[in-house]
C-alpha cells in the first residue's frame, strides 16, 4: 500500500491543525469556567475578556490550555473527545439501540443506497437517451444542469412535505433527494463515456454493418466503463449528502442528519461532530467499495493494468 | 479480361463545409481487377482516403458511379465484400487479441466453433499465434496493427482496404510488415486497396500505383508495375524499382505544379 503514507500524512496534518485550533476556539469558554473555579486568568472580568481576541487571550493564559480540551460543551471539540464519543456510540452500545451511531448510520445508509441505485439507473438511462436521441440531447441536458443549480436545502423540505402529504414517508423521500443529487454526475460521466469511441471505431463497426444495438453493447457501453465508475464515485458521496440533507429539515428521528440536529439543538457539539465523522467515514467506505469494484471490473476487462 | 472487382466512373464527391464546398474527388475513373494490389498515393487532401471510403460505402459520392463486385458499396458491405484496416489499429482495450478478432465474427453471427477456427487461422496468417489471450497493451505497435489486419481478414472478404495502415510505425517495422503483407497477399490472393504517402512503400507493394493530386482530388497517373510478384526487400535497389519510383515522384510533382 504505497498510497497509505501520503494519506496518513495528510490526515496527521489535519489532526495537528485541529488540535492546535482547539485552544483559541475554546479559550473564552474555558477562561470563564476557570474564573468561576477561582483560577486566575487575565484579564479577570468577563467583560474585559470579551474585548480580547482568542489568540491573545490564549497567549496570556497558557495555564488553562489543557482545560480547553475537556469542556463538556466546547465550541470545537478536541479530537480525543470526538474519538471517545465515536467509540462509545459505536462499540459500547447495542447496534439496535437509538444511542448507537451504527443504528443511525444504517438509517442514513439505507436511504443513501436506495437513492444511489435510483439515481445511477436514472443517470445511465438518461445518458443513453441523450446519446441516441437528438431531441433528448437538446432537451434533457439543460434541465439536468438547471436541476443542480437549485439549492438542495431549499428543495429538500418541499420534497419531504409534498411526498408526506400523499402518504409517502420514511425511506423513499430521503432516497429521492439522494437520487436527485446523484443522477447528475452519472449523466455527465456516462454521456462522455458513451461518446468516447472515436470516429474510426464507429466506422469500423460500420464496415461490419453492425446494428445500433450491437454498437451499444460491444463498443459504447464497454468504452464508457472507466467514465461510469468515476462518476459513480462522485454520485455515491452526493447521495449520502442528499440523505443527510433529507433528514435535517423535517426533524427526522434517526440518521446522521437527526443526530447532527440533536447535537445542535441540545448544545452537544461533540455529538454533532461524532455524527459528522461517522458520515465522513461512511462516505469514504462507500467510495472505497466502489473503487474496489472498479479495479476488479477494469482489470477483468483488461483495462486496469495499463 | 474478367469484369473488374471495383469500378469507378466519373466519380465526384463534394463535401459541404462551413468554409464552403470542398471538392474532394473529381471525375475519378478507375478499374481494379481481382487479385490486384493497388496503392493510392498523393499529398494530404488528394482524396486517396476519401476514395477508399467511397469503395467501403463510408462516404456517399455526389456524382458518378462506383461498383464493388458488381454491387453498390452499401450492398457490397452487407455482403461482407471487404475488410477495412484503419490508420490506427483501433483494437478494443477491453478485449484480448483473440476477442478483437472475434468482434466482426460475433457481429456477423458465426458459430462458436467457426469463430474459434477462424481466429486461429488468421492469427497464424499474421504470425501472432500464441498471442490470442494477450491484451492489446501487451503488444508492440506493429503487432497491434497485424492483429487489426487479422481482424479484417477473419470473415474472409475478398477485398482488403487499408488506409495508411503502417503510417504510424517506424521504418524498420514498416519494412518487415510490408514484406509480410506481400506474403499474405500471395497466399490469400485478395484484392488490396492500399493508401499511403510513402513512394517506396507504394512501389514495393503494388501491381498498380494510382497517383493522385489535391484541389480538386483527382487521379493524375496510373502506373502498372512491371516488377515481378516475388519481391525480396532488396528489389528496392533495382533499376526498375528506381524508375517507377521516379515516375511516381514526377506524377506527384506535376500534380502540385498545376494544382
Amino acid at each position: 500500500m504505497k498510497s497509505l503514507l501520503p494519506i496518513a500524512t495528510v490526515v496527521a496534518l489535519i489532526f495537528a491543525i485541529w488540535t492546535v485550533a482547539v485552544v483559541p476556539m475554546n479559550i473564552h469558554l474555558t477562561a470563564d469556567m476557570a474564573a468561576r473555579q477561582d483560577i486566575a486568568v487575565t484579564p479577570d472580568t468577563p467583560a474585559a475578556r470579551q474585548e480580547v481576541g482568542a489568540l491573545s487571550l490564549a497567549m496570556r493564559n497558557p495555564t488553562i490550555w489543557e482545560m480547553t480540551y475537556s469542556l463538556d460543551r466546547p465550541n470545537l471539540p478536541s479530537p480525543h473527545q470526538v474519538g471517545a464519543e465515536l467509540y462509545k456510540s459505536v462499540f459500547t452500545v447495542e447496534p439496535t439501540s437509538r444511542r448507537s451511531l451504527l443504528y443511525h448510520a444504517w438509517v442514513t445508509l439505507s436511504a443513501t443506497l436506495l437513492g444511489f441505485v435510483i439515481g445511477a439507473i436514472a443517470g445511465i438511462l438518461l445518458a443513453v437517451g441523450i446519446v441516441y436521441n437528438r431531441t433528448m440531447d437538446k432537451a434533457v441536458m439543460p434541465w439536468a444542469i438547471t436541476s443542480q443549480t437549485i439549492p438542495i436545502l431549499a428543495l429538500a423540505p418541499m420534497v419531504i412535505v409534498m411526498l408526506g402529504s400523499i402518504g409517502i414517508q420514511g425511506l423513499l423521500p430521503k432516497s429521492i433527494i439522494s437520487a436527485y443529487l446523484s443522477f447528475f454526475p452519472v449523466v455527465v460521466g456516462m454521456v462522455k463515456g458513451l461518446r468516447s469511441p472515436d470516429q474510426m471505431q464507429l466506422d469500423l463497426l460500420n464496415t461490419y454493418s453492425a446494428s445500433g444495438t450491437q454498437g451499444f453493447w460491444k463498443l459504447r457501453l464497454p468504452a464508457s466503463m472507466p467514465y461510469l465508475f468515476a462518476s459513480l464515485k462522485i454520485g455515491i458521496s452526493a447521495s449520502l449528502v442528499g440523505a443527510i440533507v433529507g433528514e435535517l429539515p423535517t426533524g427526522a428521528r434517526a440518521g446522521f442528519g437527526a443526530r447532527m440536529l440533536v447535537g445542535d439543538q441540545y448544545g452537544q457539539p461533540i455529538l454533532t461532530w461524532a455524527a459528522l465523522f461517522g458520515a465522513a467515514i461512511t462516505a469514504a467506505l462507500l467510495v472505497a467499495v466502489l473503487s474496489m469494484i472498479e479495479r476488479r471490473t477494469l482489470r477483468r476487462m483488461g483495462m486496469g493494468a495499463a | 479480361m474478367t469484369a473488374p472487382v471495383i469500378s469507378a466512373s466519373s466519380l465526384d464527391l463534394t463535401f459541404q463545409t462551413n468554409d464552403g464546398p470542398v471538392h474532394a474527388l473529381k471525375d475519378v475513373n478507375l478499374d481494379i481487377s481481382k487479385g490486384d494490389f493497388v496503392s493510392f498515393i498523393g499529398p494530404s487532401g488528394c482524396g486517396k482516403t476519401t476514395f477508399l471510403r467511397c469503395i467501403a460505402g463510408l462516404e456517399a459520392p455526389t456524382g458518378g458511379t462506383i461498383s464493388v463486385n458488381g454491387m453498390t458499396p452499401d450492398e457490397a458491405r452487407r455482403a461482407r465484400a471487404y475488410g477495412y484496416v484503419f490508420q490506427a489499429a483501433g483494437l478494443y482495450p477491453w478485449r484480448t487479441i483473440g476477442g478483437n478478432i472475434r468482434l466482426p465474427l460475433e457481429i456477423m453471427g458465426f458459430s462458436d466453433a467457426e469463430k474459434k477456427q477462424r481466429v486461429a487461422r488468421v492469427l497464424d496468417l499474421v504470425e501472432l499465434t500464441g498471442f490470442e489471450n494477450k491484451y492489446p497493451w501487451q503488444l508492440s505497435g506493429g503487432m497491434q496493427q497485424r492483429a487489426s489486419i487479422a481482424r479484417a481478414l477473419s470473415f474472409d472478404a475478398d477485398i482488403l482496404l487499408m488506409d495508411e495502415p503502417f503510417g504510424a510505425l517506424d521504418e524498420i517495422v514498416r519494412d518487415h510488415l510490408n514484406e509480410q503483407l506481400l506474403q499474405l497477399w500471395a497466399r490469400t490472393e485478395k484484392t488490396i486497396g492500399f493508401v499511403t504517402h510513402s513512394i517506396p512503400e507504394a512501389v514495393y507493394l503494388s501491381t498498380k500505383i494510382v497517383v493522385m493530386s489535391p484541389r480538386p482530388g483527382r487521379i493524375t497517373d496510373v502506373i502498372e508495375s512491371p516488377l515481378p510478384k516475388e519481391r525480396p526487400l532488396d528489389i528496392r535497389d533495382s533499376r526498375e524499382f528506381i524508375e517507377i519510383a521516379h515516375r511516381v515522384r514526377e506524377g506527384l510533382r506535376a500534380g502540385h505544379a498545376d494544382g
